[in-house]
C-alpha cells in the first residue's frame, strides 16, 4: 500500500503551495505507517480551508459545522471507542468559535488526536484576522494591525491538562509524520498545533519565516515529562520557535469514566431496553 | 367520593404544602403523593417555585381522588404552611371547612387571618423535631403526618413511603417517628374538619413526572447516548440519565454547553447509536445550528425541548408554550423534521419512543416539545407498556460487512439511504454539513444540489404517512359535543378536568388535542373542527401559535381563544368559565 491508496480522487481546491498539502500528506503517511485499517479511522473536520481533509483522505469522515469538531469527535469516540478519531480544525475553528470546547475535551482526556491547522489567518473567508494572528498583523479586519494578544494554543493546552501537547511545522514532513504517529497512538487527548503557511493571505508567517526559526525539541534535550519546562517552551516565540513534543503525561482517559464501555463499544452493544426494574423507584 | 366527605367541594381532596425554598417542599409533596397512591388513590402533584435555592415562596399542590386526576384545582382542602407567609398567601383558596396546619409558634394579629370558616391547627412542628433531634427540614414530615391524620387515613402507608424514599436507616427512623407524632397530634382534634376520602384503586401504580416518563421512554427505545447542559425544566432528565447510565447501558454526559451537547449527539448518531439531548428554549436556541447539521448530514437525533416562558431567560422556573413555531422552523435552510407534543405521562413515554423510530427511519431530527408543567408535575399511572412502539431502526445496518462501493447518500425512492456504521468492514462511511454528492464529498453543482434537496424532501410523503398512523390528533369527551376545546401539550390535563366540570354544568364538550405538529395533520384537524359548531382554542402563549398553524394549514380561524401567558398552567375552572362565557355570547 502507498499513500495513493488513501486518495479519494476528489479534486483538490487548495492554493498551490498551501501548507495543508504537507499536513494531508503527513496524515496519510502516519495512517499508512501505523497500519491502521481505513475502516477503523474517522476524521472529523471543521469549517475553513482545512475542512476538505475529509474529502481528500479515504477513511471514514464527517465534515462538521464551524467550531464543533471536538464535541462531534467526543460523541463518536464515546459511541465507538474501537475507532481512531482524528480531529482537524483551523485556528478560527479551534481557538475562535470553538475555543470553549478545547479545555473540556482536554480535561476529559477524550482519546482524540486534535490537529490544528494554524495559519494565523482566515483563508476561506479571504483574509481576516485570526485568534492566533500575531500583534500588528494587517488584515482586512485589522487595518491598523492586530491589537489583541494572540491565543497561545500550547499554553492553553497545558493549562487545560492536555495529556499530549505538540507543535509541528507543515514544511517538515518527516518530523510531522513522526509526531502524528505518536499522537494517533496516544492513550488520551492530544493537541498537535501545526504551523501552516497560508501563501495567499499571510505574507508574514511564511515558509521562509518558519524555516529560519523552527528547531526540534527532540534535538535540544527538552524533557516532555517536565511540566515547568514545557510551560516555558510554550512561551518561546521569536527568533527561535520550538517544534516537537512539548509535553506528555499519561493519565486515565475519559473512557474509564464509563464502566459500561467495558462491555465493548456502545454502537455494537445490543439494545437491552427493559425498564421493568426501573419502575420500582416510583412505587 | 362518598357522603363522608362533607368538607370537600368535589370528589377530590387538594392539599398545598408551602414555604420557603430549602424547606423540602417538593420532596415532602412527592412523599405524600406516593403515600396517597400506595393507599389506593389517584394522585396529581405540581410545584411552583421561583428560580432560587433559599427563600422565596415555594409550593407543591397535591390532589387526590378515587378517580383519575389530571390537574390541580383552584381550591384547597388542606393548607400546610411551613411559614406564616404561606397562610396569608393561600388562605383565600381554602374551601369552607378546610384546614390550615401551621407551626404553633406563628402568631396572627387581630384581623390578620381573613377566614373564620376554616380550621386552624397549630401543630408543634418545631418542638417535635427538636425533641426527636432531627434537622429543621423535618418539620415538613411532621406536617404531612398531621395531614394524613386529618384525612383519617392509615398512617402506615405514609411510613412505607418514608421507608421507600429515604435510604439511611437513622433518617428513615427519625422521619417515621415524625410522621407518627404529627399524625397523633391532630388525631383527637378533628374539630369541624370532616373530610374523609377512600382509596379504591388497585395498588400497582407508579408516581412520576413527565421528565421521568421521557427518560423511561428513551431507555425503552434503546437510547445509548445522552448529552445535555443543565437547564430548567429538563435538567432532571440529565440527572436521571447519568444516575441510571450503568443499569440502562448508556453513556450520559454533562456537556460544557448546549452547542457541545447537540454536536456530541450528532457525533454519537453518526457512530450509530440512538442519541438524544434535552434542553429548554434558551438552550435550544444555541442548538439550532446543530439541528440543521443533523438534518443535512442525515444523522438521526432526538431533541426534547421543555418549554418555559421567554424571551431570553424569561421565567426560568415556570411554564409556557411559546416555542411551537420556533421548534417547527428552527435552523437555517429547509429540511424535513418531526415535532410532537405529549400531553400526559403516557404520551411522554409513547411519543419519546416514536421519536426515536421516526428519527432513525427517516434519518431526520425529531423534536419532542414538553413544558415545565408537564415535565415536572407528578401523577400516578399504570406502569408503561414496554411493548408499545417496537424499535424500528429503518435502513440502519448495525452489523456486518459491505461489498462494493458504499455511498452514504445514495439516491433512493423514499429518499432514505442505507446507513452503515463507521467501522463496517469494506465500507467508508462519510457524512457532512456541506451540500454534497451521494458519496458525501462536497459539491455545489446545481444538478447535484437539486438531486440532493429532492432526495431529502422525498421523505416527506413517507413521514406524513407514518405520522398519520400514530393518532396525530386525539379526541376526548362527549361524541355529540356542542363545543370543542382545542389545544396541545401539557394543557391536556387541565382540559380533561374541565370537560368534567362542563358536564356538571350540563355542557357537552370534547377535547381535540393535536399531538403531532410537524408534519401537521391538516386533514384530521379539519375533520375534527368541522364536527362542532363552536371551537375554543387554549394555549399557554400570547400569539396562539397552534391557532396560527391551524389557520395556515386548514384556513380555519378561531373566533374564541383562551390564552394564558403568566407562566402558570391553566386551572380547569378558568377553562370552564371561558367556555361558558363563549357559549353564553
Amino acid at each position: 500500500m502507498s499513500t495513493a491508496d488513501f486518495d479519494t480522487g476528489e479534486k483538490n481546491t487548495w492554493c498551490p503551495g498551501c501548507g495543508n498539502f504537507g499536513i494531508l500528506n503527513a496524515v496519510k503517511q502516519a495512517i499508512l505507517q501505523l497500519g491502521l485499517p481505513r475502516e477503523r479511522v474517522v476524521e472529523v473536520s471543521g469549517i475553513g480551508c482545512h475542512g476538505k481533509m475529509t474529502d481528500y483522505v479515504k477513511v471514514n469522515g464527517i465534515h462538521v459545522i464551524h467550531g464543533r469538531v471536538l464535541p462531534v469527535a467526543t460523541g463518536i469516540k464515546l459511541s465507538n471507542h474501537n475507532l481512531t478519531v482524528i480531529g482537524h480544525a483551523g485556528d478560527g475553528d479551534a481557538f475562535g468559535i470553538g475555543l470553549g470546547h478545547f479545555a473540556h475535551a482536554a480535561r476529559r482526556n477524550v482519546p482524540i488526536s486534535y490537529i490544528t491547522h494554524d495559519n494565523m489567518v482566515y483563508g476561506l473567508t479571504t483574509g481576516q484576522t485570526s485568534p492566533t494572528s500575531l500583534q500588528g498583523f494587517v488584515t482586512k479586519t485589522s487595518p491598523r494591525g492586530v491589537f489583541e494578544e494572540p491565543i497561545n494554543p500550547i499554553a492553553q493546552a497545558l493549562a487545560s491538562h492536555t495529556s499530549f501537547v505538540a507543535r509541528c511545522y507543515a514544511g517538515d514532513l518527516r518530523h510531522l509524520v513522526e509526531i502524528l504517529k505518536q499522537a494517533f497512538t496516544w492513550r488520551g487527548f492530544s493537541l498537535i498545533d501545526i504551523l501552516q503557511p497560508c501563501v495567499t493571505f499571510n505574507k508574514l508567517n511564511t515558509y521562509e519565516y518558519y524555516r529560519e526559526r523552527v528547531y526540534k525539541l527532540e534535538e535540544s534535550g527538552h524533557d516532555p515529562g517536565d511540566y515547568t519546562a514545557a510551560y516555558s517552551k510554550a512561551w518561546e516565540w521569536g527568533e527561535r520557535i520550538p517544534i516537537g513534543v512539548i509535553y506528555k503525561k499519561e493519565r486515565p482517559t475519559y473512557l474509564e469514566a464509563f464502566p459500561q464501555l467495558k462491555l465493548g463499544p456502545l454502537a455494537l452493544q445490543p439494545l437491552r431496553p427493559s425498564i421493568r426494574e426501573l419502575f420500582k423507584e416510583y412505587r | 367520593m362518598s357522603e363522608k366527605c362533607k368538607g370537600l367541594r368535589d370528589d377530590t381532596v387538594s392539599i398545598l404544602i408551602g414555604g420557603e425554598a430549602g424547606q423540602g417542599i417538593s420532596r415532602s409533596g412527592g412523599l405524600l403523593g406516593r403515600a396517597l397512591m400506595r393507599a389506593g388513590f389517584h394522585v396529581f402533584g405540581t410545584n411552583e417555585y421561583p428560580s432560587l435555592i433559599r427563600g422565596g415562596h415555594n409550593y407543591y399542590l397535591l390532589r387526590a381522588s378515587a378517580r383519575p386526576v389530571y390537574a390541580q384545582s383552584e381550591n384547597l382542602d388542606i393548607l400546610i404552611a411551613l411559614n406564616k407567609e404561606t397562610v396569608l398567601l393561600h388562605e383565600a383558596e381554602l374551601n369552607p371547612g378546610g384546614a390550615i396546619l401551621v407551626d404553633e409558634s406563628n402568631v396572627f394579629g387581630e384581623g390578620e387571618l381573613g377566614r373564620n370558616d376554616v380550621n386552624l391547627y397549630k401543630v408543634p412542628m418545631a418542638s417535635i423535631v427538636k425533641e426527636l433531634g432531627g434537622p429543621d427540614i423535618m418539620r415538613n414530615t411532621v406536617a404531612i403526618g398531621a395531614s394524613v391524620g386529618l384525612l383519617k387515613l392509615d398512617p402506615s402507608m405514609l411510613r412505607d413511603a418514608v421507608v421507600a424514599t429515604f435510604s439511611k436507616p437513622e433518617v428513615v427512623d427519625m422521619n417515621v417517628r415524625a410522621v407518627n407524632r404529627g399524625y397523633g397530634y391532630v388525631k383527637d382534634k378533628q374539630q369541624s374538619f370532616n373530610c374523609e376520602i377512600n382509596g379504591l384503586v388497585e395498588n400497582r401504580r407508579i408516581f412520576l413526572t413527565g421528565n421521568d416518563a421521557v427518560a423511561l421512554g428513551a431507555v425503552s427505545a434503546g437510547v445509548k447516548f445522552y448529552a445535555a447542559y443543565p437547564m430548567t425544566p429538563t435538567s432532571p432528565i440529565l440527572d436521571w440519565m447519568i444516575n441510571h447510565s450503568y443499569e440502562a447501558g448508556l453513556v450520559a454526559v454533562q456537556a460544557e454547553s448546549e452547542l457541545a451537547a447537540i454536536n456530541m449527539v450528532v457525533g454519537a448518531s453518526y457512530a450509530g447509536v440512538r442519541a438524544m439531548t434535552g434542553t429548554s428554549g434558551g438552550g435550544f436556541s444555541l442548538m439550532t445550528e446543530g439541528l440543521g447539521f443533523a438534518a443535512m448530514s442525515e444523522c438521526p437525533i432526538v431533541v426534547n425541548v421543555g418549554q418555559r416562558p421567554g424571551p431570553s431567560t424569561g421565567l426560568a422556573t415556570h411554564s409556557g408554550q411559546g416555542d411551537l413555531l420556533f421548534a417547527i422552523h428552527a435552523s437555517q435552510g429547509e429540511f424535513p423534521r418531526v415535532v410532537s407534543a405529549p400531553g400526559d405521562l403516557e404520551e411522554c413515554f409513547e411519543l419519546t419512543k416514536q421519536a426515536f423510530n421516526l428519527a432513525e427511519k427517516f434519518q431526520i431530527p425529531a423534536i419532542i416539545l414538553t413544558d415545565k408543567f408537564l415535565a415536572e408535575s407528578e401523577r400516578d399511572v399504570e406502569p408503561f407498556d414496554e411493548g408499545i412502539v417496537p424499535i424500528d431502526r429503518g435502513k440502519t445496518v448495525v452489523d456486518g460487512e459491505w461489498s462494493g462501493e458504499y455511498r452514504r447518500y445514495s439516491l433512493t425512492e423514499d429518499g432514505v439511504s442505507p446507513r452503515l456504521l463507521p467501522g463496517t468492514k469494506g465500507a467508508i462511511v462519510n457524512a457532512t454539513s456541506n451540500e454534497h454528492m451521494d458519496t458525501s464529498y462536497s459539491s455545489s453543482d446545481p444538478k447535484v444540489v437539486v438531486d440532493m434537496v429532492n432526495k431529502r424532501f422525498r421523505k416527506t410523503a413517507f413521514i406524513v404517512e407514518e405520522v398519520n398512523k400514530l393518532s396525530p390528533v386525539r379526541v376526548y369527551g362527549a361524541p355529540d359535543a356542542e363545543v370543542a376545546l382545542v389545544s396541545w401539550g401539557g394543557n391536556k390535563g387541565p382540559l380533561l378536568e374541565a370537560l368534567r366540570l362542563l358536564q356538571m354544568d350540563g355542557v357537552k364538550a370534547r377535547l381535540v388535542q393535536v399531538v403531532y405538529l410537524e408534519p401537521f395533520p391538516s386533514k384530521r384537524v379539519d375533520e375534527e373542527l368541522g364536527k362542532t359548531s363552536m371551537n375554543v382554542l387554549f394555549e399557554n402563549n400570547v400569539t396562539a401559535q397552534l391557532g396560527q398553524l391551524i389557520k395556515m394549514h386548514t384556513g380555519y380561524a378561531f373566533a374564541n381563544v383562551g390564552l394564558r401567558y403568566d407562566g402558570r398552567p391553566f386551572n380547569p375552572s378558568e377553562i370552564t368559565r371561558k367556555v361558558l362565557e363563549v357559549l353564553r355570547k
